[in-house]
Parts: structure tokens; sequence; C-alpha cells
């Protein structure tokens, strides 16, 4: 084999390799915290670039590509790979070394797509991640007959394990970079046969599946017994969000009041105290008191990730997310959007059909993410008897429970639509790999929650604050005359808009005060209780506190208004966060603005027949 | 000549073809991406509980989901062939 050694030594890596590799685990492996999550422009593929200091001291740029199952893409995210990969993306220097991930214990896939990468002809390495679990279950990997085959270095790594990327972190700083011969072109039918001749000759298997594994997948993936799992699982989930983060809720609740006392007895009563006080801490204090929910919520969701749980549950579920015009790949962007909708809507991107995609896209929205809870709360609490009913159930606690079904039964309603009316493009692949199961490594999943942490408390501290300042401008000025009569509010700029849109909103039975918080509402959805709070504060010229709000909401509405805000926030694509996202993600302003159509008409519609029903009823 | 669908749960057989259903089937291109290729041992190991689809597949070290439809792509014999 004729090779070409560069006296080069390479500047910047890739981290290429099938999914569920443990490719993003070596990632966070190599860079530790030093990560940058962005976006591809267009596609929106996520993009994650990070630094690795060798021992030497040498600098390398280490790019984590998108997990491909070959050259031959078919989604966004195998494109990006390719196309970084063939030297081809517009945004992306070709990298000096491809650094192939393959899960030891899953030769037989990952090594075709490794020697499909082979025949670029670039330098590369290939990590066989995973040795631990492979020694475990007898698979034994003659490591250097396998790196005399295949012309470049071979390394074992563990990327879950303490500097179990030793080997690889010191095969980088030692080798020049070398170009493989590159074999010459053959049919994909010759990947296969070579992938079976590397294995016959230096991999030793003595069963093609973990014993284990198959054990724990004849109870989860039970046509009965799975389901049941899976029901409990989300119960658990859901228990926790709702019941675990009360403590940390109330810990934040209690230091922002204190804040907020503490700056109305030390400062001059005047604007800049009113502005810091009913503006910045009243604003993104309740929004940042969802911090504990959502961290809960993606800590599971990353948890099920990475223990391989939840494309299992995709399996279960697909055959019934089909009969909604959904696919059980929607399962995961679906459940994520109950956190919130962004995520969800970027979670589909490992849905290859553009038509599934788009769907899911759509009714993400209406799965009640978190920020409607407190909306839900107040009003709930305002106007639902706290009672038993039927001796078991909560009365308020039916009504949650109802809204949130009314917003997954409507999303299959949309979709049963789409796909009566719809055309149908092609057929949908499922084509999933049922991976197999571990145990989540803590660094990674704290990892992810710290990402994650991280978009949401930029978006209390950029967005909402300015929005929270942004209504306090409108609800403070400008000030009421000298000879005023009514509450200042009503002389304000939000007084003037909120008066505008009642004309449109009467008839659902929205007053204006209302028609005010829907505005700031619009930046998150939980804004608008904080904008309520500033409304009916500032009128009532008291410190707006929930207990307070809710006992001035139930003197002061009825309870028709009352159910049909509740139904025009199961539907209404209210948070321009989400409308941003699904710009970003289907690449089309015609799918944004049909999306908001559709959601904003059902908003109005259903509203409007809770109003009058309510109305006739009561 | 069998259908992988067509196998019942817990036997083992062997991929004969993937049969493409147009010219350019990315399902039948994946499929032999995936490691659909003539000789290599499959094993049917569960189905999915609402109508028996999708089907849980073996292929190789690695399980994959696969959809009725896109498990009747792929031709199955039981015997394993001489020549691989």
């Amino acid at each position: 084999m004729s090779e070409a050694t560069l006296a080069v030594l390479p500047r910047s890596i890739a981290l290429v390799g099938n999914p569920n590799c443990g490719k993003t685990a070596l990632f966070n492996q190599l860079t530790g915290s030093r990560q940058k999550v962005a976006n591809y422009a267009g596609v929106t593929v996520e993009r994650k670039e990070g630094r690795l200091v060798l021992p030497s001291g040498r600098k390398l740029r280490v790019l984590d590509l998108p997990g491909a199952y070959s050259l031959n893409a078919t989604s966004p995210d195998e494109a990006v790979t390719r196309d970084v990969c063939l030297g081809q993306h517009p945004e992306e220097t070709q990298p000096d070394l491809l650094l192939c991930v393959a899960d030891a214990t899953n030769l037989r896939l990952h090594l075709r797509f490794v020697l499909e990468l082979k025949r670029l002809g670039r330098p590369m390495v290939l990590a066989l991640n995973m040795v631990d679990a492979a020694k475990r279950r007898g698979i034994r990997i003659d490591r250097e007959k396998l790196e005399q085959a295949l012309g470049f270095p071979v390394v074992e790594t563990v990327a879950v394990r303490r500097r179990g990327a030793a080997d690889l972190i010191s095969a980088l700083d030692e080798h020049a970079l070398t170009m493989p011969a590159v074999p010459p072109a053959s049919a994909e039918q010759d990947l296969h046969a070579e992938t079976r001749r590397l294995i016959a000759s230096a991999v030793s298997m003595p069963q093609p599946t973990s014993p284990m594994d198959e054990a724990i997948d004849r109870w989860v993936l039970h046509p009965v017994w799975g389901l049941a799992i899976l029901a409990a699982t989300m119960l658990l989930v859901f228990q926790a969000v709702y019941a675990w983060a009360g403590p940390f809720q109330d810990a934040i609740e209690t230091s922002l009041g204190w804040a907020g006392t503490q700056l109305a007895a030390h400062m001059p009563d005047g604007l800049l105290r009113s502005l810091l006080v009913e503006g910045v801490i009243a604003g993104t204090g309740g929004v940042l008191v969802f911090l504990p929910q959502i961290l809960i919520l993606f800590f599971f969701i990353l948890v099920l990730e990475e223990s391989g749980y939840l494309p299992r549950a995709a399996f279960l579920l697909d055959r019934f997310m089909v009969s909604t015009g959904l696919s059980g790949r929607a399962f995961i962007p679906l459940l994520s959007s109950f956190a919130c909708a962004v995520p969800g809507i970027m979670a589909t991107r490992s849905i290859p059909d553009p038509r599934d995609r788009l769907l899911t896209i759509l009714v993400a929205p209406l799965m009640t993410c978190s920020a409607r809870l407190p909306v839900y709360a107040l009003l709930i609490g305002a106007f639902i008897p706290d009672q038993r009913v039927f001796g078991l159930f909560n009365l308020q606690g039916l009504t949650l429970f109802a809204l949130y079904a009314a917003g997954i039964v409507s999303a299959m309603l949309v979709a049963l639509v789409a796909r009566r009316f719809g055309r149908r493009a092609g057929e949908q692949a499922l084509l999933l790999e049922i991976p197999a199961w571990r145990i989540p490594n803590p660094r990674d999943v704290a990892l992810g929650l710290r990402e994650r942490g991280a978009i949401f408390l930029r978006r209390v501290g950029t967005i909402i604050l300015a929005l929270s300042v942004l209504l306090w401008f409108l609800s403070s000025f400008p000030t009421p005359p000298a000879d005023w009569t009514r509450p200042a509010i009503e002389y304000s700029f939000a007084g003037h808009i909120g008066r505008a849109m009642e004309v449109l909103f009467a008839p659902i039975g929205f007053n204006w005060q209302i028609c005010v918080a829907l505005i700031p509402g619009l930046a998150a959805r939980e804004v608008a209780v904080s904008g309520l709070a500033a409304v009916y504060a500032v009128s009532a010229g008291e410190a707006g506190v929930e207990h307070a709000l809710a006992t001035a909401l139930g003197s002061q509405w009825s309870l028709a208004t009352a159910l049909s805000l509740l139904a025009w926030y199961v539907f209404a694509p209210q948070c321009l966060a989400t409308l941003a996202v699904i710009r970003r993600e289907t690449g089309s302003l015609k799918a944004t603005l049909g999306a908001t159509a559709l959601l904003t008409g059902m908003a109005y519609a259903v509203a409007l027949i809770v109003y009058r029903l309510t109305g006739l009823l009561t | 000549m069998t259908l992988l669908s067509e196998l019942a749960p817990g036997s083992q057989a062997f991929v004969t073809d993937v049969q493409a259903r147009t010219a350019s089937d990315p399902v039948a291109v994946r499929l032999r991406d995936l490691g659909f290729v003539p000789g290599e041992p499959v094993k049917l190991v569960a189905y999915g509980p609402f109508g028996a689809d999708p089907m849980l597949v073996q292929v190789g070290f690695t399980r994959f989901a696969l959809r009725r439809s896109e498990a009747e792509r792929v031709r199955v014999s039981s015997e394993e062939p001489s020549h691989v």
C-alpha cells in the first residue's frame, strides 16, 4: 500500500461516525467545556466545535459532525456530514484529519462507513469506542491487524471513562498526517464484503447482541408490558417536573421577592425604582421561576436519550403515531415540546422525511409547554373550585389534565386532516436503529443540561428582559393628567393599545387588560402573567403577587372569560421564539405564516365556542 | 423465497436481495447501506404492539425497527448461501 506522509501535524479534526457510536461523548471527553454550539445557516443542523489542547501544547480545532450511516445522505444532518467530509461545505474548511468513531460492539455496521470514508483518501484515525463494553461481552478485536488492514492508526477509547481517550490524544499528538492510498471505487456490495473480511480476520464475537440487552428488551418492547413501562415512565417524568421543581421554584421566588423588597426599601421612590422592581424583577422573575422545571424535564429527556430508551419508545408508538398522520420518530420532538416547543422543533431534525418533519413542527406548539403552566395555574387557582369529584380526583387537577389532553387531541386532529387532504409525497421511512442499552454518563448529561439551561437564561436575559422593560414603559407612560380619576394605566400607551385590540377580542370575552397582557405574552407566554400582574397591580395600586392577582381576577372576570382565555392558550401560537424557530427550521416564510394563521384561527374559534357555551350554561 | 416481513418471530434467515420499488428508491438504498445485503443473516426479533408493525429486525450486530412496507422490500431465504 503506497502512502504519502506529510510533515505537517493536523490543526483541525472532525469527528465522524454512525449515530449511537458514542461520538458526542468522545467529543465531550476531548473538549470538556470548551465547546461552541451554533447552527449551520439555512439547514440549521447543529454545529458543535470545541478546542483540544494536546500535551505538547498544540491546539486542535475539533468539529463534532452529525451522525451518519452513509455518505449517501438521506437527511439534512447527513448531508452536512457528507459535504464537510468531501470538503464541499460552503461554511466549513475541509478538516485536516477525519477522526472516525466506531462502536466496538457494533463493528459490522460501523466499519462499513469507515471503509466508505477511507475511499475519500483523506488522513484518518479510527477510534474503537466502548472497548470496555466489548470486552465485557467477550468480543476480541485485534487492533494491530485492523490497523494494518486499514492503513491508518486505530486506537481504543472509552469515551465515558476518565482518561478513556488517552491513547487517542497521544496518537493525535504524535502522528503526522498520513494520506492513505485511495482504493479504486467499487460497488456498495464490495464495501460490505470488505467489512466482512475485516471482521472475519480481526474480530471474534461470541454473540451478535448482548444477552442482557435481549432480556431487558423482552420486557421493554413487550406489546403489553412495554406500553405499561412507557406510561409509567411518562408519569414519573411529569410527576418529577411538577413536584420536584416546587422547592427550587419557591426558593427563586423568595429570593426575587427579597431583592424587590430590599430595592424598594433602600431606593428613593421614583422612576428608576419602579423600573427595577416592577419592570425588571417582576418581569424576568416570573420567567426565571421555570428554570427548575425546564432543567428537570431536560434531565429526563437526556437520560432517556442517552440510555437508548427514546428509540424504543418510538418503536412502540410508531404505528399509533402513523395512524394519526405522524411518525414514531415524532415522539421525541413532541415529548420535548412539553418543556418548550423551541427545543422540540429543533429535535425534529432527526426526522428524515420532510413531510413528516413539517407536520411535526406544525403540531409541536400544541403540546402544552411549561411556559403555559403559570397562566393555567393562575386561572385554575382563581376560577376552578378546589374540590373533589367522584371522591378521587381533584377538579383543579382534572382541569389541568383536560388542557393537556386538548392540546394532544387537537394535534392528532390537525395531523389527521393534513394527511387526509395533503398530497402524499412518496413513502415515509422509519428505518430506526434500536441501539444497545447504555448507562447514561453524568458528564454528558451535565453538559447537555448546561447547554439547554444557557439557552433559556440567554432568553430571559435578552428578549424577556427587553420586553419586560418595554411593557413597564407602555404601562407607565404617559403619566395620567393632574386631575386623574380612573386607574393610572388607563391613560397609558398600554391602555390605548388594549382598548384598540378589545374590539377584535370582545367576541371571545377578553377585556382590554387581557389584550394588554397578550402583547408581552408574545415574547414568552408566561410573561402574560407578569403582564396581567402589571396591568392589575398598577391599576389597583398595590404590589402584584400571584394571590392578590388571582383574587383580583376572580372578582373582575366572568368564568366564561377565564375559560375562554384558557382555551386561547391551548392553541394560540403566541410565542415569537417558537415562530422564529419554525421559520429557521422550515426555511419557509409561507410555512411559518401558514402555521401562525392556522393556530391563531383554531385559538379564536375554540375560545369563541368555549365563551359562548359557558355563557349559556352559567 | 420469502419476504422479511413474512418471517416468523425468532426465526433466522439470510438476505437474498433488496428490491427497489422505483428506479432510485431511497429506502432500498438505505436498507443496503445498513447491511441488508445478500448473504447477511437476519432475524425477526419482535413486533410493535399495534398491528404487529413495526418489526424489530436484527441484521449483523445491529437491530432496526422497520415498518412492514420497508421489510417487504427485503427478500430472504432460509438457506445460507454457499458463496459469500
